[in-house]
């Protein structure tokens, strides 16, 4: 069993400037944040290291910072310019029973993270699902299409804070 | 029908309103479409069980819209599923009748507002004849809608149905 900040400094040693920083703050657990472009390392890592051995992936969640410049257009719709995306990941070492929160944050506008899909399967749903919510690209993702919206949903991501829903969607009313 | 089973020696002639004979007909056996959508679906569900057994009103799922004569809408229908739950309705046979159940099917219920994925209301896309209120609908409340769905068909002409025939709401 390893503590977060043992297994950031192990991190630092390996990766170096990709490894961010460490935040302890209370009452959330303690995270690691990583450069989106070299996530896909890292994960690899800390799967495969003899000491570390994440080898399940429980979460891996979208989230919109909403930390922009908020920006009135001329309807007085609100939208959100410039900012962060995240990715957290919630990894466990069902092996040496120690868990690890990793985020990642990358450009609003032009949001990539690297997939992490060859390291733990079960991240293609999850990228996915963080894909059709937030818009959030996974470079190198194998399957990277919308997962619970339509296929042919083009009003947007719906979890942004800025998102507002169409008038009609193929015909039919969508506001109550 | 039992009370008549054996009381004749000879066949008789039963004369009755084709009317009657045909809404009588159609009222007592129901099929549903085998399908459900959300939680209201394990209600409907245990309303097919032998507890509440809706069989005995006639009324069996079926594996195919094209022999079904009701589709019960038992959940949320979102804008994904709605266009599969026309699709299904308009492959049914007339005379098709529609029982909306739950808040979800009958306005968008707990998703009204911020539902961004949700059709708020089933009515939206196909004619409804009976809703069903509750969050979700007991049996007995889903039985209740069966026999106000019956007693609508018991009164219907075949010369000028009752049961208004769907229009377009949307553009």
């Amino acid at each position: 069993m390893k503590t977060a900040e043992e297994i950031f400094n192990q991190l630092k040693e390996k990766f170096g400037s990709s490894i961010l920083e460490l935040k302890t703050d209370k009452p959330v657990e303690p995270f690691i944040v990583v450069n989106p472009l070299e996530v896909d390392k890292i994960c690899l890592f800390l799967r495969d290291e003899k000491d570390l051995q994440f080898d399940s992936l429980m979460n891996l969640s979208g989230v919109d910072d909403a930390n922009g410049t908020k920006e009135k257009d001329e309807k007085g719709l609100e939208t959100i310019k410039g900012g962060t995306l995240s990715v957290y990941y919630h990894i466990e070492s069902t092996k040496l029973r120690h868990k690890l929160t990793l985020k990642t944050s990358t450009d609003r506008e032009k949001p990539e993270v690297v997939t992490v899909t060859e390291v733990w399967k079960g991240a293609d749903w999850h990228e996915r699902e963080a894909y059709d919510m937030f818009g959030i690209v996974f470079l190198n993702h194998p399957d990277l299409r919308r997962i619970l919206m339509p296929y042919d949903w083009e009003f947007g991501y719906p979890l942004r804070k800025d998102y507002k829903n169409p008038e009609f969607y193929q015909g039919m009313k969508v506001p109550y | 029908m039992g009370l008549l089973d054996q009381e004749f020696t000879e066949g008789n002639i039963v004369i009755a309103k084709t009317e009657d004979l045909f809404n009588w007909a159609r009222l007592s056996s129901l099929w549903q479409v085998g399908f459900g959508l959300a939680c209201c679906a394990i209600e409907m569900m245990a309303t097919s069980a032998s507890h509440y057994d809706f069989d005995r009103f006639g009324v069996i799922p079926r594996p195919s819209p094209r022999q079904s004569d009701v589709i019960i809408i038992s959940g949320t229908v979102t804008l994904k599923m709605a266009i599969r739950v026309k699709r299904l309705y308009e492959q049914m046979p007339d005379p098709k009748y529609v029982i909306s159940m739950g808040s979800c099917a009958n306005c968008g219920g707990p998703y009204w507002e911020h539902g961004y994925h949700v059709l708020k209301g089933v009515d939206r896309v196909i004619p409804v004849d009976v809703y069903v209120p509750g969050c979700p609908p007991r049996p007995e409340a889903l039985l209740e809608g069966l026999l106000k769905l019956q007693e609508k068909i018991r009164n219907e002409s075949i010369v000028k149905p009752i049961r208004s025939r769907f229009v377009g709401k949307s553009a």
